[in-house]
């Protein structure tokens, strides 16, 4: 796996921040790069995914850890 | 870039049809591709529940990039002023769950079934309301209005104020934050409404 150019970490955060910091770190960052965001919002898991649609963003992947969200993002 | 077949014959009906046909999807599949999404959303109260979804929703859909604004009219210019003072009350708002979000996990289980008429007598009944929503909130990890609304701001959304609302309820200017974009009456902002693509009266 790619390593992240830049780790968000969202934990205890609910909706909609972990979304909002997201993408004002994606915001910050260049083409191509990869984002990786932790979350403990377990409605993060579906609103990625949606965000990523909608963005064009790329989510590479989504890992638990034991009640902690994974995800691997790369910026459009 | 699309490779575009070359006009049929003018007397061939069906392959002009066809052309035609193709060429409507290709138009029409760009000018989706370019086409921002835009929402435009009226919050209309001004209660500490009631505050969040207008600034939940404005917040996520600028965070997918959508162009977004918020008309705020009567009670929903209270989420404009600086110095934000929201209450929430189950008084007359039955739906509204009464746990504690504090103390033993048996007590925050509970539901407190307390009766309309001694919420109604009972002195500082919606100030101790209020406290307990918000503490259910910090609890629970979900950012504050005056949080949520900033991002709003530092994400674009344009926030309008109704005009009308500050007339009526002799309200000035200066107890607003400086963030508002403009100051205007329903007919121009239904113009904007008219052309979104999402459109929410909250």
């Amino acid at each position: 796996m790619q390593n992240a150019n830049q780790t968000l970490d969202a934990r205890g955060l609910n909706c909609p921040l972990p979304i909002l910091r997201t993408r004002k770190s994606l915001g910050a960052m260049l083409s191509g790069e990869i984002l990786e965001l932790i979350a403990t919002d377990p409605g993060s898991v579906r609103d990625i995914d949606a965000f990523c649609k909608q963005t064009g963003d790329q989510l590479l992947s989504t890992t638990d850890v034991s009640g902690e969200y994974h995800f691997m993002i790369r910026k459009a | 870039m699309n490779t575009v077949p070359a006009i049929p014959p003018m007397d061939d009906l069906n392959a002009l049809n066809d052309w035609f046909d193709r060429r409507f999807d290709e138009r029409l599949a760009a000018r989706e591709a370019a086409h921002v999404p835009s929402m435009t959303i009226i919050a209309t109260k001004g209660t500490l529940d009631q505050a969040y979804p207008p600034f939940i929703l404005a917040s996520t859909g600028a965070a997918l990039g959508w162009d977004v604004s918020i008309f705020f009219t009567f009670y929903g210019l209270e989420l404009l002023k600086k110095h934000l003072n929201l209450r929430v009350t189950p008084l007359g708002n039955p739906a509204m769950p009464m746990k504690l979000p504090v103390g033993p996990q048996w007590l925050r289980d509970m539901e407190m079934d307390i009766p309309t008429s001694v919420m109604a007598i009972t002195p500082g009944f919606e100030g101790f309301t209020s406290r307990l929503f918000k503490k259910g909130l910090q609890a629970k990890g979900v950012a504050s209005i005056e949080e949520l609304r900033e991002l709003s701001v530092e994400a674009e959304v344009r926030m309008v104020a109704c005009q009308m609302t500050v007339d009526l309820f002799g309200w000035k200017r200066r107890d607003f934050i400086d963030d508002i974009d403009d100051w205007v009456g329903a007919a121009s902002f239904l113009p904007r409404a008219l052309t979104a693509d999402v459109n929410l009266f909250v």
